[in-house]
């Protein structure tokens, strides 16, 4: 059979059901494959949609994402999806066509050195460079995508490769002699670690995207309420613990809560959990948990005592790993009355500084209140999809998720436009559910072509925009760091949202009295299809709290 | 250490953080890769983008044709190994990684230096080479070709003695290592 008929038998093998992408040139053979293959094909309006969908799908489903795109500047469409996945671990396979092995370094017609240009943001890459390697290859990299600390993985595929005959023949294993990630967890370590948490009068877990990807959720929460161990979970964790538990203390880091980070400031022992210490929760990191030593739980060995030294390190899976904890820490039988002060201090952060924002005194919607009216009016039940800027940290703050995999956003790169096409992805992949994409002005623009998408193949997300005219983190940064000297961030009343759904086969709505929009919120969700909602919120509102750029967890301000 | 059960705490203030941020010395790094285009690109690569400076680098072929050794060397003073070691490994075409101990390891490297040789600099020069137990490959009127082998430190040393003569080019080709006795590097 052709190569590329091979490839479509290689993905119902990887039990692929859908796919996202955009045909061109160098790609041909692999869509006419496509013609009667029988795998869903989501036909996206830009490469990058397409990329993003297949994080959102990934994301929302815990399967391997898929998508395709031409050579050259499909290619290049997709760096940014790329990118996104690796930072934030996702599991998507790239295919991307290449121009002929004869035209290949001759700068041919949309040719472009795809493996090059993305070879620092991929897990593993695969240059085709025999038609017979592409089966091996396929299987490859979906291993790899999955498996251990999860990544984006491209296969680059010259076109006339892709035409040849081969005799196909499945592939029933994967090897890699240089693969073999850790997945036990040192048995020893484990018993240290219990011993450890056993013996912690301040102890905080700290959790992160890594128990949302090991699908370790009821693990870490067996093993929190195994005893009374505070939770705080990062912007990639939330999920992973539920928002409504009294023992959650709410997301940590730059715009997390002051109990949070005040927690983590005070802590003798922190109990990391498939999180990495960025940035944007240590702040200023030599002021970083000064008091505290740390367990670290994560995959991939390369992030133990990366930024911030570990005490006790475990290498492996999160679910795995949190299991054999429960069980050595029971065992223990730890007295819980050792953590009685600790959480009268806790209490007292939390009854002093709750999270909170002043109303406005007329019908203006508040932007975190759009937040509490979405939580109102889905019953904290919906898929909620984030772009980025201040709604993200909103919606971050004020929806509390209770399941994993209900919160999908862009972490780690920080991906304005990647709102749309991933609730996209992640409504395919969810047709049950209902997908809320939470988004801003700014972001929905970079990736609005999607829409399209949507209506052509009724993928029902609700899309609603937090519209304050304004790149609005940009703009609060700009007032409190640049002494408020806006510099190109007002975007105005454009476009007209409405006409733009109107155009795009979407409905459209606007909203802008906070009296009626929970019930605005319900009708909406309630229309068929697919819907875009311009929310009017007050232009000039700031995310708080925060802990400002370069500074210390317990120098939050607002 | 007992088994689950036993009720023994850890104080934690015995717990010391396992981290080697800088060692302070020059590191010989025995790399075994598959024998795959691009596998190099993968390895430059990853130094580069955390301003990780590579002191020297060879590569070549392995007894096992599929696999090929890089043997490179990193200054432990100016990099945290340990990150080093671990992103290498990471990398899907990276077979085994080992961090050679000075003293179980031997080194050699290949060096020829091309130096003016006129008049009495060229018996001088000579006898130096014979000092270095190094070779003449070429010899014109006015200039040698010397090849010296030997550990970094000797090729150093002649480095040294020849560069007053006249130093026209040298090249070294980067340290090779294997650990001593009858287990594989």
């Amino acid at each position: 059979m052709r190569a590329v008929d091979a490839v479509m038998e290689c993905l119902k093998a990887e039990g692929v059901d859908v796919v996202f992408g955009l045909p061109g040139g160098a790609n041909l053979p692999t869509y006419d494959a496509f013609y009667d293959a029988g795998i869903r094909h989501v036909l996206v309006r830009h490469e990058a949609g397409g990329g993003h969908a297949a994080e959102g799908y990934a994301k929302a489903t815990g399967k391997v994402g898929v998508a395709f795109a031409t050579s050259g500047p499909g290619a290049t469409n997709l760096v940014t999806p790329i990118a996104d996945a690796i930072m934030d671990s996702v599991p998507v396979v790239f295919f991307t066509g290449q121009v002929r092995t004869e035209l290949l370094g001759t700068d041919g017609f949309q040719e472009a050195d795809t493996i090059g240009i993305t070879m620092p943001i991929v897990k593993h890459s695969f240059m085709i460079q025999h038609p017979l390697e592409l089966p091996r290859a396929i299987h490859e990299a979906f291993h790899i995508a999955r498996s251990g600390r999860p990544g984006p993985v491209l296969i680059d595929i010259p076109q006339d490769l892709s035409r040849a005959d081969i005799p196909y023949q499945p592939v029933a294993d994967v090897s890699l002699p240089g693969y073999q990630p850790t997945i036990e967890g040192n048995q020893k370590q484990i018993r240290q670690a219990a011993k450890a948490l056993a013996a912690a009068r301040r102890p905080v877990i700290y959790a992160g995207g890594g128990v949302i990807n090991a699908n370790a959720a009821v693990e870490l929460t067996e093993f929190a309420t195994a005893d009374r161990f505070p939770v705080t979970c990062t912007l990639m964790g939330l999920g992973g613990f539920p928002g409504t538990d009294p023992q959650w203390l709410g997301m940590l880091g730059m715009h997390g809560t002051r109990t949070a980070n005040y927690a983590m400031d005070g802590a003798d022992l922190i109990c990391a959990v498939g999180a990495r210490f960025d940035d944007r929760i240590t702040g200023k990191l030599s002021e970083f948990a000064q008091q505290a030593k740390f367990i670290h739980i994560d995959v991939d060995p390369a992030e133990i005592s990366k930024n911030v030294a570990a005490h006790i390190p475990i290498v492996g899976d999160a679910k795995n790993i949190l299991a054999k904890l429960l069980i050595e820490y029971r065992a223990l039988e730890a007295d819980p009355s050792r953590l009685d002060d600790w959480w009268i201090q806790i209490e007292a952060w939390r009854a002093e500084y709750p999270l909170g924002y002043e109303d406005s005194s007329d019908s203006e919607i508040k932007p975190q209140y759009l937040i509490q009216a979405l939580y109102e009016a889905t019953g904290g039940d919906a898929v909620i999809v984030s772009d980025v800027g201040q709604h993200q940290m909103w919606a971050a703050q004020y929806y509390h998720f209770n399941k994993p995999r209900q919160w999908i956003n862009s972490g780690g790169l920080g991906t304005m436009g990647f709102g749309l096409p991933a609730g996209m992805g992640a409504q395919v992949g969810r047709p049950e559910d209902v997908v809320c994409v939470i988004t801003g002005d700014g972001s929905i623009q970079m990736n609005i072509q999607e829409l399209a998408t949507c209506a052509q193949n009724n993928i029902p997300v609700k899309v609603f925009i937090m519209n304050n005219g304004y790149l609005g983190m940009v703009r609060q940064w700009q007032e409190l760091f640049w002494d408020h000297r806006y510099s190109h961030v007002d975007m105005g009343e454009f476009p007209d949202f409405l006409k733009l759904a109107d155009a795009y086969g979407a409905s459209g709505f606007r909203f802008v009295d906070k009296s009626t929009l929970v019930d605005d919120i319900r009708s909406a969700i309630a229309t068929p299809g697919p819907v875009l909602a311009d929310v009017r919120v007050t232009r000039e509102e700031n995310t708080y709290p925060m802990i400002a750029p370069g500074a210390a967890a317990r120098d939050m301000v607002g | 250490m007992g088994e689950p059960g036993t009720k023994e705490l850890l104080s934690l203030e015995e717990l010391n953080a396992a981290v080697g941020f800088r060692t302070g010395r020059k590191h010989v790094l025995s790399i075994l890769v598959e024998n795959r285009p691009g596998v190099l690109t993968r390895i430059a690569g990853l130094f580069a983008r955390r301003g990780f400076n590579i002191q020297t680098l060879t590569v070549g072929p392995t007894q096992d044709e599929q696999v090929a050794r890089i043997t490179l060397t990193v200054d432990g003073a100016l990099h945290p190994i340990d990150q080093v070691t671990k992103q290498l490994h990471k990398l899907i075409n990276v077979l085994k990684i080992r961090d050679l101990e000075p003293g179980g390891t031997v080194t050699r490297e290949l060096a020829l230096f091309k130096v003016a040789a006129e008049g009495p600099a060229r018996s001088e020069l000579l006898e130096f080479c014979e000092i270095f137990r190094g070779r003449v490959v070429d010899v014109t009127k006015r200039s040698l070709v010397i090849e010296i082998s030997g550990e970094e430190d000797k090729i150093t040393a002649f480095e040294n003695v020849a560069r007053p003569y006249g130093l026209i080019e040298m090249i070294r080709t980067g340290e090779i290592a294997m650990g001593r006795g009858r287990g594989e590097t």
